[in-house]
């Protein structure tokens, strides 16, 4: 060891104490990485293979087979459509559902933060806790309500049970960002004549496109990741994929399809997988921006 | 007759009550500067000029006529704002222009009045900028643009350079004064806790100081017959000097006592007429002080010197405290010198020390 004179950059050192935090880090990535490994190594081999049990192994003889099937024959019970089925449900349940409860809560937000409506903070404090309540307890007054009013079981029904759920978390978010735009900028449209449409339109909404992305991966990930409500409001027609999914799973007769089960998996759970990957930066982002103001 | 009148108004927020009944008149093409510190309701009473904020209790007239119910869009009114407040997903040109638009002004008139107030603001190449591409200085130049664009009988502006920095304030508040000056007939209300700008800026200051207005009048009647202590402290810079004391009855008149440092008041314009053994305060601006030979006040010390280019502050104590005296600025002293001070006799004020108002 020579004493150098300390200068320019200070040296970086391995001790054990970083050794063992780079471990730690190693292992918890694995851990959270193996079930995908196995779901897709599962996914893409025959049968046969899977039954030798060696289930961290790469396929021998990769196929697609399992693939096909859990998409477009697997059996949901009597039909044995695959899971397509529920995919375009799932599909046709997400898109009017992200869109209306975005808008709801935008405009919620716009209204509570800008237009200091009475009672707004009354109104902002309820609406939260409502969403502090389980959503077991809302299952079947719900119901009762849907079926008095004829729209149960229907796809109207499941998108609005969706922007109903939707909306205190919706509203929070676009009402936090836009308590952080500064109120000049409404006071100012306000003196250059606009009104509530018009400001939310020209001025705050074109302002709205960081959260809006941030709602929207939110709420795709969330409905789309529903059971619960799609297996109670949609309807025999309209089930969701993750309904289908528990169908194929749970109703195979004989020996169990680990393959198709497993590809089957991996298809419902695409459409999230996908946004998490293309959108990272702005959910965490999105994540703060709740968090830090409340 | 008056441009803006604003007549006992209060203003409530949630529970706490704004203003108790504020009056005040605004004449045609007036330059008034609210001016006071933070908190003191200038900018509250800004708002309420605008409409941006409701008044609970009496009337707001702006040219003749009575707006307290109006929308700010429908008050003759355009304001510009500390945080500029453009509209940063449009152009200049659309930021001026949107106004105009929402009030369905016909095309070619939009066109014709952006580029005049462009033209007048020299900002014709900015116009098909976005507000992020823009300095902090032309922000706020398109700003006001925008607000020009209105063609409005009465300009509010609040604080609108203090978040500039020092060099550009200064640009702007000079072309702020010669916009006011060109526009003729246009009243204008700046808010501004800014001394500077209140004087240069000011036909008539009105210093306000928690919620309630201090006194109203031109920069020279501020500067030298404040109002009261408040008025007297929180104008000019550096700070008025005060000095505790009483007033004494001596053979040739009444005089200012203060241990033993004495001032004749034989010529000062009383407006109440002092009791004597009243407790007073007497404030002297420190240019009204004069290093001198002859003066009347000996046995000072300097303490500190500010040299401040083209003028020096030394600030000369004695058992009494420090009193700071403006002199030139080729004026060199050593800390440790004794002095002798001249106290200009016509320059002073007198407050009571019991209200703080003047004598």
């Amino acid at each position: 060891m020579s004493a150098a004179e300390p200068q320019g950059r200070r040296p970086r050192r391995l001790t054990i104490g970083r050794i063992g935090v780079y471990a730690f880090l190693a292992t918890s990535a694995l851990f959270f990485l193996l079930p995908l490994w196995i779901m897709i190594v599962t996914s893409l081999k025959p049968m046969e293979e899977i039954r030798l049990g060696n289930i961290l192994a790469l396929p021998a003889a990769m196929t697609f087979d399992a693939w096909i099937k859990a998409w477009s024959s697997a059996c949901t019970g009597l039909e044995c459509n695959g899971i397509s089925v529920g995919f375009w449900n799932s599909v046709r349940i997400l898109i009017p559902s992200v869109i209306l409860s975005i808008v709801a809560g935008a405009v919620n937000g716009y209204a509570l933060s800008f237009w200091r409506v009475k009672g707004a903070n009354v109104m902002f404090g309820i609406l939260l806790l409502g969403a502090f309540i389980p959503y077991q307890v809302f299952l079947y007054p719900l119901v009762r309500i849907f079926s008095l009013t004829g729209v149960y079981n229907s796809l109207l029904c499941i998108v609005l049970v969706h922007v109903i759920f939707g909306l205190p978390t919706m509203t929070l978010l676009f009402r936090n960002y836009y308590a952080g735009l500064p109120l000049e900028l409404f006071k100012a449209a306000r003196i250059d004549g606009g009104g509530f449409w018009s400001i939310f339109f020209r001025v705050i909404l074109p302002m709205s496109t960081p959260i809006i992305v941030v709602a929207a991966i939110l709420q795709v990930t969330g409905i789309w990741n529903d059971f619960i409500f799609g297996l109670t409001f949609a309807g025999r027609q309209n089930l969701p994929m993750t309904v289908q999914l528990n169908n194929i799973v749970n109703s195979t007769q004989g020996e169990r399809a680990y393959n198709v089960d497993m590809a089957a998996t991996m298809l419902a759970a695409l459409v999230p997988l996908v946004v998490y990957f293309v959108s990272g930066r702005w959910f965490v982002r999105g994540i703060a921006a709740g968090a830090v103001k409340g | 007759m008056s441009t803006v009148s604003v007549r006992d108004v209060r203003v409530a927020f949630e529970a706490v009550q704004v203003f108790d009944g504020l009056s005040l008149d605004i004449d045609e093409g007036e330059f008034i500067v609210l001016l006071g510190p933070s908190g003191c309701g200038k900018s509250t009473l800004l708002n309420a000029i605008a409409g941006l904020l409701d008044v609970a209790e009496g009337q707001i007239w702006i040219n003749g006529k009575n707006v307290t119910w109006e929308e700010p869009k429908d008050r003759g009114i355009a304001m510009v704002f500390q945080s500029y407040a453009l509209y940063p997903r449009m152009s200049v040109r659309e930021n001026m222009s949107f106004g105009l638009k929402m009030a369905k002004t016909p095309k070619p008139e939009i066109e014709k009045r952006v580029t005049r107030a462009a033209e007048l603001l020299q900002i014709v190449p900015l116009l098909d900028r976005r507000p992020d591409q823009l300095s902090g200085g032309q922000r706020q130049r398109v700003a006001i643009g925008r607000a020009l664009v209105r063609d409005a009988a009465v300009f509010l502006f609040d604080e609108p350079l203090s978040n500039l920095d020092a060099k550009l304030r200064n640009e702007l508040r000079v072309e702020i004064k010669r916009l006011h000056a060109r526009l003729g007939k246009t009243t204008m209300v700046y808010v501004t806790h800014d001394q500077i700008e209140a004087m240069t800026l000011a036909d008539r200051i009105v210093v306000m100081r928690e919620q309630k207005i201090q006194q109203i009048g031109t920069p020279d009647e501020i500067y030298h017959r404040p109002a009261n202590l408040f008025v007297a402290g929180f104008v000019g810079s550096p700070q008025m000097n005060f000095i505790k004391g009483r007033i004494e009855n001596t053979g040739e008149g009444l005089s200012f006592l203060a241990s033993d440092r004495r001032l004749s008041l034989s010529h000062y314009p009383f407006a109440t007429t002092p009791v004597p053994g009243q407790e007073v305060v007497l404030g002297i601006r420190p240019e009204h002080l004069e290093i001198s030979s002859v003066g009347i006040w000996p046995g000072f010390t300097v303490d500190i010197v500010e040299p401040m280019g083209a003028d020096t502050v030394i600030w000369c104590s004695d058992a009494l405290g420090s009193l700071q005296v403006r002199t030139t600025g080729s004026r060199k002293a050593a800390r440790g010198e004794s002095m002798t001070l001249h106290v200009e006799p016509n320059a002073i004020s007198l407050f009571s020390a019991d209200t703080g108002d003047r004598l």
